[in-house]
């Protein structure tokens, strides 16, 4: 449905989209001075130290780095997609958080076909890593991004299909409404969470999500020991930080879906003054969210790599047979019940 | 404002689609063809089909056309040199069937009946989508997943000719 915005709507939504958007860019900038600690820590090393405390100006720091240095093209390369891959990268990544809804109110818009929506603007970011590596017009590139599209094409079946069951369960597409229907408990203490209902779902997303990602334990795009850094090689200063920017993008939007589907969203203890119940639903979903986040930096930090092979045939004859399996038994029983 | 977005994106659409034929190189055509295809489900969501449109980024932009891009990236072909040769015989069967298409368009376009106005709501929704599919239309949909299983086992076929 078509609807106008007018007057005080606007400028709320106006303020919306501000603080959303300015969030979610600031997050995606500590979410760098995160992993590096935290994987250093893992790895028994102090991490940044040297700018501010705990080096928490680290991320700052790396911006003005990227902003000034040196933005070298390739002379052999592809000039116009060269130049057009991060872009390409980085917006449909950005995109879909104009409907994950971070509390009850503070979501820019509530689609009918939200999750879809998501998925959409997700898959249309394979074509950033694609032209990216296409464009450089080197082997190590290409070869990254041969890999990636291929193992985002065979993952982003088991992706879509694992929430095919909790979409029957809660009856709808929107985000909003994936929530609110987890809103109540059984027996007055445990939370009507879809996780406890599709355990098997929930796996399959969960290892898929970090395929669709590239994040390591799957990130043969760009596997450093065979292929230097994959698709990006070439890439350096502003560029590079958006493809960085959209990889932490869609790490945080993954996360942000699990919380969602699987961890009732922004639900959660509600307790305090009226200032602080406005508050708290947006607080539960940040802290379910970075729950997540913290899972992936140290699944990084202590997972080693899959071998080509073994990720193609553990998508195809593992994940997408479980994730189908499961949409038969949950079919089963919502229409018995 | 409705219609200034739908001539925007229907500018963008037959521009892309134009560019689709005119591009010298394979890679460039296939982007317009997919920046034709994201325009084409903004008009979508114009018509109110808001779940149509995301099936068609989902299907064709995210999905079939990222095969034909890596495709395109695997054999990494030069500048198109000898293929409008080789098709040449292929204007005697495609001018006939693009004028009978052009045809086609306007008798449909002739017997258009105004703008009914009284719209049924929400005919876009995925409940709505869904309920004609296994009711009015229940017999196309199982054909048509019949003909994509076909397709699919033909497909596994040629991939595995020593089974």
């Amino acid at each position: 449905m078509i609807e106008y915005v007018t007057g005080s709507e606007f400028i709320v939504l106006m303020i919306k989209i501000f603080v959303i958007f300015g969030g979610v860019m600031g997050a995606l900038a500590y979410l760098s001075w995160l992993e590096r600690k935290l994987m250093a820590r893992v790895q028994m090393r102090p991490g940044p130290t040297r700018v501010g405390p705990f080096g928490l100006l680290q991320p700052i720091a790396d911006g003005l780095k990227f902003l000034f240095k040196e933005d070298v093209i390739p002379t052999h390369s592809n000039r116009f997609l060269y130049i057009a891959a991060p872009i390409v990268s980085l917006v449909p990544a950005l995109l879909s958080f104009s409907v994950i809804p971070f509390g009850p109110s503070l979501q820019i818009t509530d689609l009918s076909v939200g999750l879809l929506f998501i998925f959409a603007v997700t898959s249309l970011g394979i074509y950033g890593i694609a032209l990216g590596g296409w464009a450089s017009n080197s082997k190590y590139p290409l070869m990254g991004a041969i890999r990636s599209s291929a193992q985002m094409i065979s993952y982003e079946l088991s992706l879509t299909l694992s929430v095919v069951g909790v979409l029957m369960i809660a009856n709808t597409l929107s985000l909003a409404e994936l929530v609110t229907a987890q809103q109540s408990t059984w027996l007055g203490i445990i939370p009507r969470w879809n996780i406890f209902l599709q355990p098997v779902a929930f796996v399959v997303y969960l290892v898929s999500a970090v395929a669709e990602t590239n994040r390591l334990p799957f990130d043969l795009a760009e596997s450093e020991q065979e292929l230097v850094a994959g698709w990006h090689t070439e890439y350096s200063s502003m560029k590079f930080a958006m493809f960085m920017l959209a990889e932490y993008a869609n790490v945080v939007t993954v996360s942000s879906l699990a919380t969602i589907m699987f961890f009732g969203g922004w639900t959660g203890p509600m307790f305090g003054p009226a200032l602080l119940q406005m508050a708290l639903p947006t607080v539960w979903f940040l802290l379910k969210v970075s729950i997540f986040i913290f899972f992936y930096v140290l699944m990084r930090a202590t997972v080693p790599r899959f071998r080509y092979d073994q990720l193609m045939r553990f998508g195809w004859k593992v994940l997408l047979p479980l994730s189908l399996a499961n949409i038969v038994v949950t079919s089963f029983v919502v229409a018995i019940s | 404002m409705i219609q200034i977005l739908f001539f925007f994106f229907a500018a963008i659409a037959v521009g892309a689609a134009l560019n689709v034929l005119v591009q010298k190189h394979v890679l460039y055509s296939a982007l317009s063809l997919i920046l034709m295809l994201t325009a084409v489900s903004v008009l979508f969501i114009l018509l109110q089909a808001d779940f149509l449109a995301v099936i068609n980024v989902i299907v064709y932009a995210g999905a079939i056309m990222v095969l034909f891009v890596f495709v395109i990236m695997l054999l990494n072909l030069p500048e198109d040199e000898d293929g409008a040769d080789r098709l040449r015989w292929l204007k005697f069967i495609g001018i006939p069937l693009g004028l009978f298409f052009l045809v086609l368009v306007v008798t449909t376009l002739w017997n258009l009946e105004a703008n009914p106005g009284t719209q049924p709501q929400l005919v876009g929704s995925p409940a709505a989508i869904g309920q004609s599919l296994f009711t009015d239309f229940v017999l196309p949909f199982e054909v048509t997943s019949l003909l994509i299983l076909i397709a699919l086992m033909g497909a596994v076929v040629f991939a595995k000719r020593d089974l």
